[in-house]
């Protein structure tokens, strides 16, 4: 559905994008996550047709960029990071702009509007003005007049930037629906465990360059089957170290003679380790305390990609 | 035709600047200020005992010539503050991109702007008709007069109103914008005088054909011209030409429409095939 061939765009000597080379199938969500000036927003202002290549194309639904951005227009529903909203209008009115932009007939738009309102969770704000709605329901609106045409693609840039965690959580939510409607969709965040949650692949840029991508999948389940344990004991760990050993699905079992403590990696289900733990505090071996090392989603995703280049 | 009709950003633009109060506050004080000058003028000459009580035709056509010029400045300076902002505007309050990604083609946006921004203009010149009707109760006016004006100056709000888009379109900033608009229409009022009498002091008493465009084409002159009819032999003796001037005016301000929106159509978006 997007397709990047040998995307390039600079500004005099500084590369803002170099080579990307990208595709992203249809009803697949794709994540962005690089550092601000990485490139994301770039990539997707070409996408958007509001930014010329400096060389490379790129192409929506197989409609390029370069020579036929109307098409592409119409095929996507945009969402910048940053963005203003006409103060005086009503939410409703506000849609209702957007929606005769796009050639929507008026007959069937307050329908429709109603029907997107509800999809952001705006219903009751249906005849507020834009100004007074909240950040939160700012970037809500700005999705369902991002959604109003229908568009086959979305390009959200940051779209959950800038909000508290119970509206992230929302936004999380109406990204789950989109995703069920079928959508392809192109999203950035810098933050990546909330791009995990909602994307099926990630692909990381810096300075310009895609470093990797993988399926989220992939990392999901490299975090389930590596949980580190640490087990902190009263007494000498020897005794400690051997009853683990002897478990199942443990393994690279280090033991700490000094501090009393066995760290070992545990590949069992959730209720392998209940299992695990219960049976080791029944028995007497003075423990202290456990505890699982959080897991860095970042360094997963690092591990697996390292070495770069895809 | 008919998604011209329906433009999206006209409707829009019109519902915000008559959803406040300030627009019609603005018309108020305007009418306010017309309906004193004219009260005043009236009662000023009917004080003189020779008069008897009434506008002659002559005091009369003098009202209409004043109002004229009140209206031509009003034309003038309010229509670059109306359109010079208009994309701009929606550029600094980041609200441009999302309007530049809808499948609206660039025409249509320009034209909406243009069309709601001298909207307001217009409401004001038509709401003033009625205080222009005075000077019927006394002769000296025909209502063709009236009407012929009433379109030079729906013809020039257009024209720089179109100018004004166009810098709104290609500057980032909206002041900057302003003052490229201002300075055009400071340009087209006294440059163009200036040049006028230029050319005509190098060709004395010669044909200057640059003397008679620069005279035409600016707006005090036309006004003039219809005015007091007899002006035109003042043209025809500085330039040797008597070429009629509204018709050099008409296709002169047709023409820098015509351009201004074309200039603005093309680079409110960027050439994507371009590849810089």
């Amino acid at each position: 559905m997007i397709e990047t061939r040998n995307l390039t765009k600079s500004y005099g000597t500084f590369q803002a994008l170099q080579d990307l080379n990208l595709e992203i199938g249809e009803g697949s969500v794709f994540g962005f996550v690089g550092a601000n000036g990485a490139g994301k927003s770039t990539t997707f202002s070409i996408l958007a047709t509001l930014l010329p290549p400096t060389s490379g194309d790129a192409f929506v639904g197989g409609h390029s960029v370069r020579t036929s951005p109307a098409e592409v227009r119409k095929l996507i529903g945009y969402m910048p990071d940053f963005f203003g909203v006409y103060d005086q209008l009503k939410t409703e009115e506000y849609l209702d702009f957007y929606a005769a932009s796009y050639g929507i007939p008026a007959g069937s738009r307050k329908v429709l509007i109603g029907q997107l309102l509800d999809l952001v969770n705006l219903a009751e704000k249906r005849d507020a003005y834009v100004d007074s709605l909240s950040r939160g329901m700012k970037q809500r609106l700005c999705l369902a007049r991002s959604l109003i045409h229908d568009p086959k693609v979305l390009i959200l840039d940051e779209p959950a930037s800038g909000l508290d965690p119970r509206a992230r959580v929302e936004m999380r939510e109406i990204m789950k629906r989109l995703k069920e409607m079928d959508k392809t969709i192109l999203i950035s965040s810098h933050i990546l465990p909330e791009l995990a949650e909602m994307c099926d692949e990630i692909g990381v840029i810096d300075r310009g360059r895609l470093l990797a991508r993988q399926p989220v999948r992939d990392i999901h389940s490299m975090m389930k089957g590596d949980r580190v344990i640490t087990v902190k004991l009263n007494g000498p760990p020897a005794a400690a170290a051997s009853f683990f050993e002897e478990r199942p699905f443990v393994s690279a079992l280090r033991r700490d003679d000094e501090t009393g403590e066995v760290t070992f990696s545990f590949s069992g289900s959730q209720s392998d380790q209940e299992e695990l733990l219960a049976a080791a505090a029944a028995s007497p071996l003075g423990i202290r305390s456990f505890s699982e090392e959080e897991t860095d989603l970042e360094d997963v995703f690092l591990s697996l990609t390292k070495g770069g280049g895809v | 035709m008919k998604t011209d009709l329906s433009n999206p950003v006209l409707m829009k633009e019109i519902k915000l600047r008559f959803r406040s109060p300030k627009s019609f506050v603005g018309i108020l004080f305007y009418l306010a200020a017309m309906s004193l000058f004219v009260i005043g003028f009236m009662y000023i000459m009917t004080q003189d005992s020779s008069s008897g009580g009434y506008l002659d035709p002559g005091q009369s056509y003098m009202l209409f010539t004043l109002l004229t010029y009140i209206q031509l400045v009003l034309v003038l300076f309010i229509t670059p503050g109306l359109t010079a902002g208009s994309i701009s505007s929606e550029r600094e309050k980041q609200t441009l991109n999302m309007l530049l990604t809808t499948s609206q083609s660039s025409f249509q946006i320009i034209i909406g702007k243009l069309l709601s921004s001298i909207a307001f203009l217009i409401l004001m010149l038509v709401s003033s008709l009625p205080l222009y009707s005075v000077v019927f109760l006394y002769g000296g006016v025909s209502p063709k007069q009236l009407l012929l004006f009433m379109f030079y100056f729906l013809l020039t709000t257009i024209a720089i109103g179109s100018l004004g888009v166009m810098f709104s379109t290609l500057i980032q900033k909206t002041i900057i914008s302003m003052i490229a608009t201002y300075g055009s229409v400071l340009s087209l009022l006294a440059v163009t005088g200036f040049l006028s009498i230029f050319f005509a002091s190098l060709n004395q008493g010669g044909v200057s054909p640059a003397a008679y465009l620069f005279a035409a084409i600016n707006p005090a002159v036309l006004t003039a011209s219809l005015l007091a009819p007899d002006s035109g032999d003042f043209l025809h003796g500085m330039t040797g030409l008597r070429w009629p001037v509204w018709l050099t005016y008409l296709l002169f301000y047709l023409a820098l429409t015509a351009a201004a929106v074309f200039v603005s159509v093309k680079s409110l978006r960027v050439n994507m095939a371009r590849g810089k």
